[in-house]
């Protein structure tokens, strides 16, 4: 792997007695997209908000762009540099924007933070991200509230990309939308990184859409990997007792619904 | 339900409304109007409000003194009139004081969490225990009986209120992923809270701030009643609520009733106001 733009070691965090991570590595090279999968409580947002500096590592170092991040920033400068090289698109497209703010606030907001473009200047850089999220001048002057959750969700992400980030942590992004939109926003997602190259962390507990997203896939289960590899091959050919489970629990191709104290063949659901 | 009954409701809903409305410009008129007074009131006064003449003790309303004489024989309107001021004015001063502390306590409580939210709390809950009334008499022995003591008394009484009422709605706050978001694009913990968490929550601070503007001023009447806060012989409803019990006993309420019924009104229509304007965000 070329110098990881990403890359994690023995991340740790202890909620009181709880260890809800346990030394997790992991590296991500420059426009990669890593997935990481496993069931709910696995540790998965926890290493999501360790990445983007939101919870504080009980152990272990993160370094992006080659930079430890494992304290905390000191001071404005590294506090927004540190915006410029990783962003955050959470599961939730309803509380993730402020009801208050247009899109075009939100983003006006990120761009003078960021740059020191003027008026004209980061009204035109809007509508251009607006133009690469797919909303159009009436959405980005819409309340939140007016906005479909897939319209949200690109908001989220045009807000993630405004800082020109290397880094993209996505955790459940797409868990709360409907399956046509999700594939939009996942279409969205390879496109844009297509064309700026910035690397993924995609977070989901949904294999079929890590399949679409990530080249490369890490299975947690109780705050440890347990797999790890080729996206490909830790779904369709996976080592670890756990990845088959996750897989096998998976509804696939001709997979029926079955309802809950119906007569089965095949014992306990 | 027949499609007349749901004519009919979707009718009386509308008149609500619209009846609604009327009562919020009523009560915004009478509002606008105190302060109005309150500004201007000695300049509207049509005589001194302190000339006193004995010779017209208690006398009834007679031409260019519509409401009389108290028992001073000072004219009553404009003693009303010039009272506007000190009575708009310390509540105002309450609230301004007891919202500036409650909200900057509270967002701090949210923001921190953790020892600085459970001190903050603490704290709180210490200068919860002291009925407002008790720091008015404390804060009149400390520096004298004064509107401004009875106003800082009852700030630092209503501030717990206030802190406590909006911590619970600024950690729900707090606790949204927007806030994480503009962390993580490096904005700072002051601009996060003036720009996303208070506007947020400023909804349930204004209508916050309506109740204490009722509250207080009852209260600074109250005090001033006892002699605590505005001293006589200055014009203030609260005092003239005192000054007039002399003429209730012997059956010249005019002075007592007038201010009373103006403290009354104002409070009313304040609290009405704010009544509205937390619905209508709702
Ligand atoms: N702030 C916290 N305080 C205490 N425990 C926490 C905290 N955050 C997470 N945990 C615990 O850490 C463990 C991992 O949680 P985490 O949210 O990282 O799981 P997850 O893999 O994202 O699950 P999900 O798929 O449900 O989102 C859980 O057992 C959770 O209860
Ligand atoms: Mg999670």
């Amino acid at each position: 792997m070329a110098e990881p733009v990403l890359e994690a070691r023995g991340l740790r965090k202890v909620y009181g007695d709880h260890v809800a991570v346990d030394g997790v590595d992991l590296a991500l090279a420059p426009g990669g997209s890593l997935g990481i999968v496993g069931e709910s409580g696995s540790g998965k947002t926890t290493v999501a908000r360790m990445i983007v500096g939101l919870t504080r590592p009980t152990a272990g170092t993160i370094a992006v762009c080659g930079r430890d991040r494992s304290q905390p920033a000191r001071g404005t400068a590294e506090r927004r540099r540190r915006a410029r090289e990783v962003q955050i698109v959470f599961q939730n497209p309803y509380a993730s924007l402020d009801p208050r703010r247009s899109p075009a606030d939100a983003l006006d907001e990120v761009l003078r933070l960021h740059t020191d473009a003027g008026a004209d200047e980061r009204r035109a850089r809007i509508a251009e991200l607006g133009e690469l999220v797919g909303l159009d001048e009436r959405m980005l002057r819409a309340r939140p509230r007016a906005l479909s959750g897939g319209q949200r969700q690109r908001v989220a992400i045009a807000r993630a990309l405004a800082a020109q980030p290397r880094v993209i942590v996505l955790d459940e992004a797409v868990a709360a939308l409907d399956v046509s939109i999700q594939a939009q926003i996942l279409n969205l997602l390879a496109d844009v990184r297509a064309r700026i190259g910035v690397a993924y962390v995609f977070i989901s507990h949904d294999l079929a859409v890590v399949r679409q997203i990530a080249d490369e896939t890490l299975v947690m289960q109780r705050g440890r990997v347990v797999e790890r590899g080729p996206t490909e091959q830790v779904l369709d050919d996976p080592r670890d007792p756990y990845t088959r489970l996750l897989r096998a629990s998976v509804p696939g191709p001709g997979w029926r619904p079955v309802r809950r104290g119906a007569p089965t063949t095949g014992g306990a659901t | 339900m027949s499609a007349d009954a749901v004519v009919r409701t979707a009718r009386s809903r509308r008149a609500r409304l619209a009846a609604g409305d009327v009562v919020a410009w009523i009560c915004g008129g009478i509002i606008a109007l105190a302060v109005l007074v309150a500004i201007l009131g000695p300049l509207l006064a049509p005589h001194d409000p302190n000339a006193a003449d004995l010779n017209d003790q208690f006398v009834g309303p007679v031409a260019g003194h519509p409401l009389g004489f108290d028992a001073q024989g000072r004219d009553l309107l404009s003693r009303l009139l010039a009272g506007a001021r000190t009575s708009m004015l310390g509540p105002t001063a309450v609230v301004v004081l007891a919202m500036a502390a409650g909200v900057l306590a509270a967002v701090t409580a949210a923001w921190r969490g953790g020892w600085v939210d459970a001190a903050l709390g603490t704290v709180m809950d210490v200068l919860f225990s002291f009925p407002g009334i008790l720091l008015a008499i404390l804060a009149s022995a400390v520096f004298g009986p004064s509107l401004w003591a009875a106003v800082i008394a009852l700030s630092i009484a209503y501030t717990p209120y206030v802190a406590r009422v909006l911590r619970s709605a600024a950690v729900r706050e707090r606790a949204q992923e927007y806030i994480a978001a503009a962390e993580v694009q490096g904005a700072s913990a002051v601009a996060i809270c003036a720009r996303h968490l208070v506007p947020n929550v400023a909804p349930l601070i204004v209508a916050q701030a309506t109740l204490l503007f009722g509250y207080a001023m009852v209260d600074l009447a109250a005090i001033s009643f006892l002699g605590l806060g505005v001293q006589p012989p200055q014009a203030d409803w609260g005092v003239m609520v005192s000054t007039g019990k002399a003429g209730v006993l012997q059956g010249y309420p005019a002075e007592s009733l007038a201010a009373g019924l103006c403290i009354v009104v104002v409070v009313v229509a304040v609290n009405l106001l704010g009544e509205r304007l937390g619905e209508r965000r709702r």
